[in-house]
C-alpha cells in the first residue's frame, strides 16, 4: 500500500535524512503498486516532514530551501520603484540645496553650528544635512515606504498571492522590515554622499575640527559622517516600525502613511511640552540629536547607545504588534 | 489505486459522499481525497454565517466544479482551505495534512486563484511571476526565468512577457494569473472563477489547459457560476447555496438524477391528465394546454396510444430533458447567475 496508509507508527520507514532526490529510497520503496505509474508518492498523511518528495518533478528539489529570494525580491520591490528614486532623489538635492543657499548667501551668514562651519569646510555639508533631513525628509520618506509595505499588498490584493506561495507571513514580515531597514540606510547615504559631493565642489575642504576642539584628517572626519548616517538610519528604524505595524492594520496604504506621520507628529508635540518632561527620555525622537556627539574626541557614547536603546525598544514593540496582527489577520482583500 | 485504509482515521463520509467514478484519472501514490473539509464554518465578525459547516471531499484526479451563485460562500470556503483566512470552526485538509497548520509544506504543491488576479501593476508580467515563485521557499532559483517562460508560454502570453501589468487587460490578467499557478508542477489546482474576465476563445482555452492538467495527475477544485462550465469540464460538483452544500456527486449522477419529462400539448388537457395519471405516471401537472408528467419507466410509444385510445387530440407530444439549470434551480432556489 502506498505509504499515505501507513499510520504514524511505522513512519521512519518514509522519514530520515533521504528526502534531497526525487527517487529517494522510501516512497519508491514502499509505493509497490505504482511501479506501472512512475510518479513516487508522496508520503503526506500523518505527516513526518521530510517525505515531500513531489511526483515526477525533477526541477523541485523538495530539501532546498531557497529562503533568500523573499528578501531579494522584497528589496526589488522596494527599489523596482520609481517612487522610491523620487525620494532618493529628493534626498540628494538636500545637501545641494543647502551648499547653494549658504554660497550665494556669502561666508559670513552668522549661522550657528554645523551650518555656521559649512563655508569654512565643505565636510559640514554632510553632517549639516543629515541633521537637517531628520527632523521631517528623513521620517516622511520612511513613512511613505513603511506604510506602502504590508497596506499596499493587500491594496493590489498581491497579499494572497504572496501567502499562497506560500511566503509564510512570519517570513513575509521579517523580509518587509529587512527591506525597510535597508531603505532608511540608504536613504543616510545618499545624503553622505551628496553631501560629499556638494562640499568638495562648492567649499574648500579639509582637516576637520570637531566639537571638542581637536582636528582630525579629512579621512578621520569622513568616517565620522559615516558613522553618523548609520546613526542617522538606526535612529529611523523605530518609525519604522510603528510604520510596519499601522500598514498591517489597514489596507488602504494612504491611510498607513497618515496615520504613521500623524504619530510622529503627535510624539513631536508631546516632546515640546514642557509639564510632561518626566516622559521625554521615553519619546521616539528624544535621543535622535545624539549623533553629533560622534563628532567629539573620544565620542560620547552615553546618548548614542540609549539613543540606540530607545529605538530597539519601539521596534521590537511595534514589530511584535505587527507580527501579532499579520499572523491572526484573515487576508479578505 | 485501490479505495483504502487511508479512509478509516478520517470521519466516515457525509452523505453526498463522492466515490471516484470510472472517468477519474487517479494518479498512483497520491492521496486519495487532495481535499477535506469537516464542519467547516466561518461567521464574520458582523455575525453573518458565510460558510456553514461544510463537509466536502474531492477525489484525486478530478475535475471538481464548486458551483454557486455569487454569494453564496464559494470564495470565503477557498480562502479557507488556502489559510487565508480561520475557520470559526472545523478543519481543513489538503493533501492529506491540515491547514493552515502544514501550509508551508503543503502549498508549494497547490497552485492557487483567487478571487480574481492581483498583480504589481508597475511590474512586467514576467517580473510578477518571479516574485510569487521567490516567495516559495521550495522553488529553484536556477531554473525560476525558465519556468516562467514556460509558464507564460502555457496561458498564450508570451508576447506579453516583457509588458507591465498595467497595460493588460482583464483577459490577459486571468491568464497571468493562472500562469502564477503553473510555475510550477502542483498536485492540486484550486481556481476560483478561472474564466472570468476572458472573452469566448479564451475560455476555450483555459478549459482546454485545465483538461490538460488534469490529464497530467492534477487535481482541480474549480469555483464557478457557470453552468456551461460545469457541464463541460467537470467530473465532480458541489453546488453551494447560502454558505451550504447543498449536494455533492459525480457529474454522471448529478445527470441521471435529472430524469426526463414527459410533455403534451393538447386541446383537451383535462383528459389527458386523467389518462396520463391512469396509466401511472407521477407528478403529472396541467398548466393551460400542456400536460406534463415522469413517464418512470413506461414506453413512449405506448403512452402516445393510450391517448389516441382516449381520444384526446394531440398537438404535441415529447420527452423534455431538464437541464442542468434546472436541477440547480431546484437546488438552490435560484439561478446560476443570481447575485444575492
Amino acid at each position: 500500500m502506498s505509504p499515505s496508509e501507513i499510520p504514524e507508527a511505522t513512519a521512519p520507514t518514509v522519514t530520515g535524512p533521504s528526502a534531497s532526490g526525487p527517487s529517494a529510497s522510501g516512497p519508491a520503496a514502499s509505493s509497490g503498486p505504482s511501479a506501472s505509474g512512475g510518479p513516487a508518492s508522496s508520503g503526506v498523511v500523518g505527516g513526518a516532514s521530510a517525505a515531500t518528495v513531489t511526483r515526477a518533478a525533477p526541477v523541485r528539489p523538495s530539501a532546498g530551501r531557497h529562503t533568500v529570494a523573499l528578501f531579494a525580491s522584497e528589496l526589488h520591490l522596494v527599489f523596482g520603484r520609481a517612487r522610491t528614486w523620487v525620494t532618493l532623489a529628493v534626498l540628494a538635492g538636500v545637501p545641494v540645496l543647502v551648499g547653494v543657499a549658504i554660497r550665494l548667501s556669502g561666508s559670513e551668514g552668522g549661522a550657528e553650528g554645523f551650518i555656521g562651519q559649512i563655508a569654512g569646510n565643505g565636510f559640514f555639508l554632510i553632517v549639516a544635512s543629515l541633521g537637517l533631513s531628520l527632523p521631517f525628509f528623513l521620517p516622511t520618506a520612511v513613512t511613505v515606504v513603511a506604510g506602502e509595505s504590508l497596506a499596499g499588498e493587500a491594496s493590489l490584493g498581491t497579499l494572497r498571492n504572496m501567502l499562497t506561495a506560500p511566503a509564510g507571513r512570519s517570513r513575509l514580515l521579517a523580509a518587509k522590515m529587512v527591506a525597510l531597514a535597508v531603505f532608511c540606510l540608504s536613504a543616510t547615504m545618499v545624503i553622505w554622499v551628496s553631501g560629499l559631493i556638494a562640499g568638495v565642489a562648492l567649499f574648500p575642504v579639509g582637516d576637520v575640527v570637531l566639537l571638542s576642539g581637536t582636528t582630525v584628517s579629512l579621512a578621520d572626519g569622513l568616517l565620522r559622517a559615516f558613522g553618523i548616517a548609520i546613526l542617522v538610519a538606526l535612529s529611523l528604524l523605530g518609525l519604522a516600525g510603528i510604520g510596519l505595524f499601522v500598514s498591517s492594520l489597514t489596507s488602504t496604504p494612504l491611510a498607513a502613511m497618515a496615520a504613521t506621520f500623524g504619530a510622529f507628529i503627535v510624539l513631536g508635540i508631546l516632546g515640546a511640552i514642557p509639564q510632561i518632561d518626566v516622559i521625554h527620555p521615553w519619546l521616539l525622537m528624544y535621543g535622535w540629536t545624539s549623533f553629533a556627539d560622534l563628532l567629539r574626541d573620544p565620542p560620547y557614547w552615553d546618548a548614542i547607545v540609549r539613543n540606540l536603546w530607545i529605538q530597539a525598544a519601539y521596534l521590537a514593540v511595534f514589530y511584535a504588534a505587527a507580527w501579532a496582527r499579520l499572523t491572526s489577520r484573515d487576508i479578505n482583500g | 489505486m485501490t479505495p483504502g485504509t487511508a479512509g478509516a482515521d478520517r470521519p466516515a463520509p457525509g452523505a453526498g459522499s463522492t466515490d471516484g467514478s470510472s472517468s477519474v484519472n487517479l494518479a498512483a501514490g497520491a492521496v486519495e481525497l487532495p481535499v477535506i473539509t469537516r464542519g467547516l464554518t466561518k461567521r464574520f465578525r458582523s455575525g453573518q454565517v458565510a460558510v456553514d459547516e461544510i463537509d466536502l471531499e474531492v477525489p484525486a484526479g478530478s475535475i471538481f466544479g464548486f458551483l454557486g451563485p455569487n454569494g453564496s460562500g464559494k470564495t470565503t470556503t477557498i480562502r479557507m482551505l488556502l489559510g487565508l483566512i480561520t475557520p470559526t470552526s472545523g478543519s481543513v485538509q489538503l493533501l492529506g495534512e491540515p491547514m493552515p497548520k502544514a501550509q508551508l509544506s503543503v502549498l508549494p504543491r497547490v497552485g492557487a486563484l483567487v478571487e480574481g488576479p492581483a498583480f504589481y501593476p508597475f511590474w512586467t508580467g514576467q517580473a510578477n511571476l518571479l516574485r510569487f515563485d521567490a516567495a516559495d521557499r521550495t522553488a529553484d532559483p536556477r531554473t525560476r526565468k525558465l519556468r516562467a517562460g514556460e509558464a507564460l508560454e502555457r496561458v498564450g502570453l508570451s508576447n506579453a512577457a516583457g509588458k507591465k501589468v498595467r497595460a493588460y487587460s482583464l483577459g490577459m490578467r486571468q491568464r497571468l494569473a493562472i500562469a502564477v499557478a503553473l510555475m510550477q508542477r502542483r498536485d492540486l489546482l484550486v481556481l476560483d472563477e478561472p474564466t472570468n474576465g476572458l472573452d469566448p476563445q479564451g475560455t476555450r482555452e483555459v478549459r482546454s489547459l485545465i483538461r490538460e492538467l488534469s490529464g497530467d495527475g492534477t487535481t482541480i477544485f474549480t469555483s464557478t457560476h457557470l453552468r456551461a462550465e460545469v457541464e463541460q469540464l467537470c467530473t465532480h460538483a458541489a453546488v453551494m447555496s447560502r454558505g451550504r452544500i447543498v449536494r455533492q456527486s459525480t457529474m454522471a449522477d448529478l445527470r441521471s438524477e435529472l430524469r426526463p419529462r414527459l410533455v403534451v400539448r393538447t386541446p383537451d388537457p383535462q383528459q389527458a391528465e386523467k389518462t396520463l395519471t391512469g396509466l401511472g405516471l407521477t407528478g403529472v401537472r396541467r398548466e393551460g394546454d400542456m400536460v406534463e408528467g415522469d413517464p418512470g419507466e413506461l414506453p413512449i410509444d405506448k403512452l402516445a396510444a393510450a391517448l389516441v385510445a382516449a381520444d384526446v387530440r394531440i398537438h404535441a407530444f415529447g420527452l423534455q430533458h431538464p437541464s442542468l439549470e434546472d436541477a440547480f434551480v431546484a437546488l438552490t432556489g435560484e439561478g446560476f447567475d443570481v447575485a444575492e
